[in-house]
């Protein structure tokens, strides 16, 4: 019944090959760090040999017997002990310490990348991705890798290093014994290697029904206000149930196989210690010697490494998903030599635009307009002809398929985007206001503004009154739903944020549709102030507000149906007219 | 963790269970040791092949025992932490889908959401990881010491008391820990707020040129975040090497002790080698047992976020019904309602009107005039700060959730729609079948648009409905509101991205097929609501007038006022 719809798109994956080494490009950051880390590590480790050669010198001492013991080797051994464990705890702690820096600063940078690549994505991108998925990414899956990374990481560094030492000293002891280890090692890595295939997709679909979970979480509270009016509470409830389980069920389906590394790699080691028990038992009857302990010491670090693997599968699955996301195609960037729109005279053209958000299924077909300094355009239609696409391109959050766009000239993909960008303040249907005080948010568009400044723009945005009479004023914060703000006020606050932009040209996209039409009237007064000799975009379903545009674009299926101005209009009786009409029919 | 103890104490049983099974395994492990010293101390001496080989298969037995009582424990462990989180989670979605916009507001989405998934994620994996650790090393422990106590009770008592040293290092370091980790859920809180604004609005962050800004807001709580987390994880880390470095000053003071003991010949030096023996199995169930210490701190942390939020008291209860419904009464009536949103000001005051079954209200007036919030008191979102609601004659406070809601057909301003399909959104979680689906969006004129799509209803809705265009979101949710056969249909400024020709055929369809459903609706245009029955004027909360569109023309300068104005848009509109 109903189509899923793709959550894990396939523009976010990584090859798996490179994972290792994107991995080592994160880690290797900061050298110092590293070898540092190795050092203390490698340190630590050396030192661990030689507590137990200090307690056994004392028991050497003492072994002597009743009223024998040599106290003063007692005394010197124990002396050294406390020194050494002391030393050897400051130097365990300073290495915790690197590890959590070392894992800290590359969760930091992983995330920081992340930041960096979303904000260069194209618009179009958040279209198709949830919020709440890209999210368990930064979050969730940055996370698990950073717990691997400082508690694995340092495990694996000393495991390496006791497994060597251990080796060498079983070599030296009884080298035909390390035979057997001949068969259990390459028996363990065999395991370990069968395991990762089978665990890291486990691992990959935990960490991918999460974020779906998060995904829909978030889209879910993001309507609660709708789902509660509907008293659908009980049936979104169940929805979350399903990606809920299924959530559960791929975590635990991961950890129970995840886990089951330990136990079998245990049991690996346990066999080949009762071969080696059993056949030094053996060798020992012919004469030879039995070094079981040392086994045990050997075998004990490759039983961590071995689970260590297996917990860094989850910490590989959370990285494909980060790189993938790190990896995204961002906007191709600015062309080379790409120039500053400076001095704006503010002459817009479209020539022969041809554009479609996917292939074959064309928005803008042919579509060629030319608005002059200074002018007024206004663009109409029935909703959805098309008219929030001019925008679109205009700021170049897309680009064209055929044709091109030129802006004093200039064909706009030969501009910086930012040159090109700040040449216009814009006003969105869709107010978009951040957590933060109201000033801030008044002031986002330029930065350092004055409070005078943006009190004089929130005066011609008609909002000045409201805000003063909040108990904290300006400093009145905004928050999520902004309760007790209302629509309306919302969009006056963007208007403002506009006005005080002070941009060559102005783009209003249906900027005051929540406006009452007596407010509307007001700010209108206060554009058109404000659109002197500014070149202007103005996309309005209430033709009142546009009758005195220079030029009209009526736009129908994607196409300029008709233009002119209204006079011309009204006289052709065509679209327009019916449109213009339609407003006032008194059914 | 305590407060969501009631969620765990159902697999109690399992999970001792569990832990019992885990033991048996650490058994069975250690018979593998124990028989491989019974071969080499006992029978090699012997000299029996066959003993070797019978020991030797024994040991095989364990080895095996051992495996697969530790994949079944390891098993039951994700199985039960995995199902108590799934109901802790159903819960707190549950308790966060009902909370008011009042609790909602306060908590933050953002804030709701990371309890939802990160903070339950953490106890999830809390509770793995205590099943899977947290028998082996107690039991180390407890039974090092056991073994310590029976060969020499007075050097074991050195170790023994310093046992309490270890105590309260965990404990201040737990102690500093939880709060740290708190505070970093919070930061993370922030970091999801700041994410969403900005996937939100990046449309307007590349317009306006601020993406370097909003980078260095970003950095800002990533650093902080970074930092907190870099500073739990250095204080937590202090557990394992403090509580290793007085474990093995203890034994340095047990070989000092050993020796006297041995000079005075109150012991053999053989003990004190089995000691160390031991010593070195305590410091590791030692380590094992603060390391469970310091996942507990990080899950009780989110435990509590968890239970903060679950705790939150109900709002907006349904009250005892008190005296029978009146006589004849209105379909809706507010009786001298007065609100405010914060309690400083109010949003709307004295406010009074009724309306009969079938009748409309267009509700007008300047942008901050609480239109909305009379929609809001309606489909109680709040109660009234004074006076009162009725629908039927019965106070909306007396009205269980699932009857009221079922009255309504709602449409917010730039109302939430959801990525899936197109017939999703219109069902919206409902049982309704596609005709009562295709029905609606024909009358409010979104079947045409529907029609064209790639797969009609169910063509796709892009994240927040950004393939469709705001007039088609509009007509979406109206025939959303439509589908459901409301009794009262709720309209807050719901057509004002339509243009004027779709608007006036919506209008059309509503008059002729919902002529019996109670119409509230709040617009910008006189022409939306002048066909009204009823027209409510307001301005700062302040009723202004109240009456038809003629009688406000007459009465209401205000009204007078706007009306003239847009009509006047048309040469000839005048009424």
């Amino acid at each position: 019944m109903k189509k899923p719809v793709s959550t894990r798109p396939r523009d976010l994956t990584v090859s798996k090959g490179t994972l290792l080494r994107r991995f080592w490009s994160y880690l290797g950051r900061d050298r110092l760090l590293l070898v540092l880390a190795l050092l203390l590590s490698g340190s630590s480790s050396l030192l661990s040999l030689y507590g137990p050669k200090l307690s056994g010198q004392a028991i050497n001492a003492i072994d002597l017997g009743a009223g024998q013991v040599d106290f003063d080797t007692v005394y010197r051994c124990a002396v050294l002990m406390a020194l050494f464990y002391i030393l050897s705890t400051g130097l365990t702690y300073l290495l915790n310490l690197v590890m959590i820096r070392l894992s800290r600063a590359v969760s930091q940078q992983m995330r920081h990348d992340i930041f960096e690549n979303l904000m260069a994505l194209p618009v179009g991108f958040f279209d198709r991705h949830q919020t709440g998925n890209l999210i368990s990414i930064v979050t969730y899956d940055v996370d698990t890798i950073t717990q691997s990374l400082s508690s694995d990481l340092l495990q694996i560094l000393q495991s390496g290093i006791t497994v060597i030492v251990s080796f060498v000293m079983m070599m030296t002891i009884a080298p035909k014994l390390v035979l057997i280890f001949l068969v259990t090692v390459p028996c363990t890595v065999l395991f370990i290697r069968w395991l990762t295939r089978r665990v890291r997709p486990l691992f990959r679909k935990r960490s991918a029904k999460l974020g779906e979970l998060n995904g829909f979480v978030e889209e879910m509270l993001s309507g609660q206000k709708t789902i509660r009016a509907y008293g659908r509470e009980d049936a979104v409830l169940e929805r979350f149930d399903e990606k809920n389980r299924a959530a559960v069920d791929a975590y635990t389906v991961a950890e129970a196989n995840g886990t089951v590394t330990g136990p079998s790699v245990t049991f690996i080691n346990n066999v080949s210690l009762t071969l080696v028990c059993v056949c030094g038992a053996l060798l020992f009857l012919r004469g030879e010697i039995s070094f079981v302990q040392y086994s045990r010491k050997f075998s004990g670090p490759i039983n961590e490494t071995a689970n260590i693997i297996a917990e860094l599968q989850s910490a590989f699955a959370a990285a494909e998903r980060v790189f993938g996301l790190i990896d995204a195609q961002p906007d191709t960037p600015d062309a080379p030599g790409a120039l500053e729109l400076t001095h704006v005279q503010g002459d817009v053209e479209f020539r022969h635009v041809d554009f479609s958000y996917e292939p074959g299924k064309p928005i803008l077909k042919d579509l060629s307009l030319h608005a002059k300094p200074g002018s007024l355009t206004a663009i109409v239609g029935p909703t959805g002809a098309g008219k929030t696409t001019l925008i679109n391109l205009l700021m170049r959050f897309y680009d064209v398929d055929g044709g091109g766009i030129y802006v004093d000239g200039h064909d706009i993909r030969q501009l910086t985007r930012h040159s090109l960008r700040s040449a216009f303040s814009m006003v969105l249907q869709d107010t978009w206001l951040f957590y933060g005080s109201i000033y801030d948010n008044l002031a986002y568009g330029k930065e350092g503004a004055t409070l005078d400044e943006v009190v004089r723009a929130a005066k011609a945005a008609k909002i000045h009154s409201y805000i003063d009479r909040l108990p904290e004023g300006y400093q009145a914060i905004l928050s999520d739903n902004g309760a007790g703000v209302s629509k309306g006020q919302k969009q006056l606050l963007t208007i403002a944020r506009a006005m005080l932009l002070d941009a060559p040209m102005l783009i209003l996209d249906e900027a005051t549709s929540n406006v009452d039409t007596q407010t509307e009237q007001q700010i209108q007064a206060a554009m058109q102030e404000l659109m002197q000799g500014r070149t202007c975009f103005v996309i309005a379903h209430r033709l009142s507000t546009i009758q005195s545009a220079d030029h009209i674009l009526v736009m129908r299926d994607g196409q300029v149906v008709e233009q002119g101005t209204h006079r011309e209009l009204m006289a052709q009786n065509g679209f327009y007219r019916q449109l213009y009409e339609a407003q006032f029919d008194r059914a | 963790m305590a407060r969501i103890g009631r969620y765990i104490r159902p697999y109690a049983a399992f999970i001792v269970l569990t832990m019992v099974i885990k033991l048996l395994g650490a058994v069975m492990e250690l018979f593998v040791p124990y028989l491989m010293e019974i071969i080499l101390d006992d029978i090699v001496p012997t000299g029996s092949r066959s003993a070797i080989f019978l020991y030797g298969g024994g040991m095989l037995l364990c080895a095996f025992g051992c495996l697969l009582l530790n994949i079944l424990a390891n098993r039951m462990s994700a199985v039960s932490s995995g199902k108590i989180t799934e109901k802790l989670r159903h819960d707190l979605f549950e308790r966060l889908s009902r909370l008011s916009a009042r609790q909602l507001d306060r908590l933050t989405v953002s804030s709701a959401e990371s309890r939802l998934t990160s903070d339950t994620y953490h106890i999830n994996q809390l509770l793995a990881r205590i099943q899977r650790l947290g028998v082996r090393a107690p039991i180390l422990l407890v039974g090092g010491i056991f073994m310590m106590l029976t060969m020499d009770a007075p050097l074991a008592l050195v170790l023994i008391g310093l046992l309490p040293v270890i105590g309260l290092i965990v404990y201040f370091v737990t102690k500093t820990s939880v709060p740290l980790y708190t505070q970093e859920q919070s930061v993370l809180d922030n970091m999801v707020r700041v994410l969403q604004e900005n996937i939100t609005g990046i449309r307007v962050i590349k317009a306006l040129s601020k993406t370097d800004y909003e980078k260095e807001r970003f950095r800002q709580v990533n650093r902080e975040l970074t930092h907190l987390d870099q500073k739990a994880g250095f204080i937590s880390s202090l557990t394992n090497p403090s509580a290793s470095l007085v474990l093995n000053l203890g034994l340095t003071l047990v070989v000092v002790a050993g020796a006297f003991r041995v000079n005075g010949g109150q012991c053999q030096s053989g003990v004190i080698v089995a000691f160390l023996q031991y010593f070195v199995m305590i410091l590791n169930a030692m380590l094992g047992v603060t390391r469970i210490f310091v996942i507990w701190s990080k899950g009780e942390a989110s435990a509590r976020r968890v239970a903060d939020a679950l705790e939150t008291p109900p709002d907006l209860l349904v009250l005892p019904q008190e005296n029978k419904p009146e006589e004849a009464p209105a379909h809706i009536e507010f009786r001298d309602v007065t609100f405010s949103y914060t309690g400083v000001g109010t949003n709307l005051s004295h406010l009074s009107f009724r309306l009969l079954h079938g009748e409309s209200l267009g509700i007008l007036g300047p942008t901050g005039a609480g239109k909305s919030t009379v929609l809001n008191l309606l489909l109680r979102l709040y109660d009234p700060d004074s006076g009162a609601v009725l629908l039927d004659g019965r106070d909306i406070r007396t009205i269980p959730n699932d009857e009221l809601r079922a009255k309504f057909g709602v449409v917010f301003q730039n109302d939430f729609v959801a990525e899936g399909a197109i017939a999703d959104n219109l069902r919206f979680f409902r049982n309704l079948d596609d005709a009562a689906l295709r029905r609606a969006a024909e009358d409010a004129q979104a079947w045409d648009f529907i029609e064209k799509k790639e797969g009609g209803l169910q063509a796709t809705v892009a994240v927040r409905g950004n393939n469709l265009s705001g007039g088609q979101k509009q007509r979406l949710l109206i025939g959303r509101a439509l589908a459901g056969t409301p009794e009262i249909l709720v309209l807050d400024d719901a057509s004002s991205a339509l243009d004027y020709r779709t608007d006036a055929q919506l209008r059309q369809a509503l008059r002729q097929n919902y002529g019996a459903v109670t119409t509230v609706l709040v617009a910008q245009r006189v022409s939306s609501i002048r066909h009204c029955n009823h027209i409510l004027m307001l301005s700062d909360g302040q009723v202004l007038g109240y009456g038809t569109h003629l009688e406000l023309m007459e009465r209401c300068p205000e009204y007078r006022r706007i009306a003239q104005a847009q009509m006047g848009e048309g040469k000839e509109a005048a009424v």
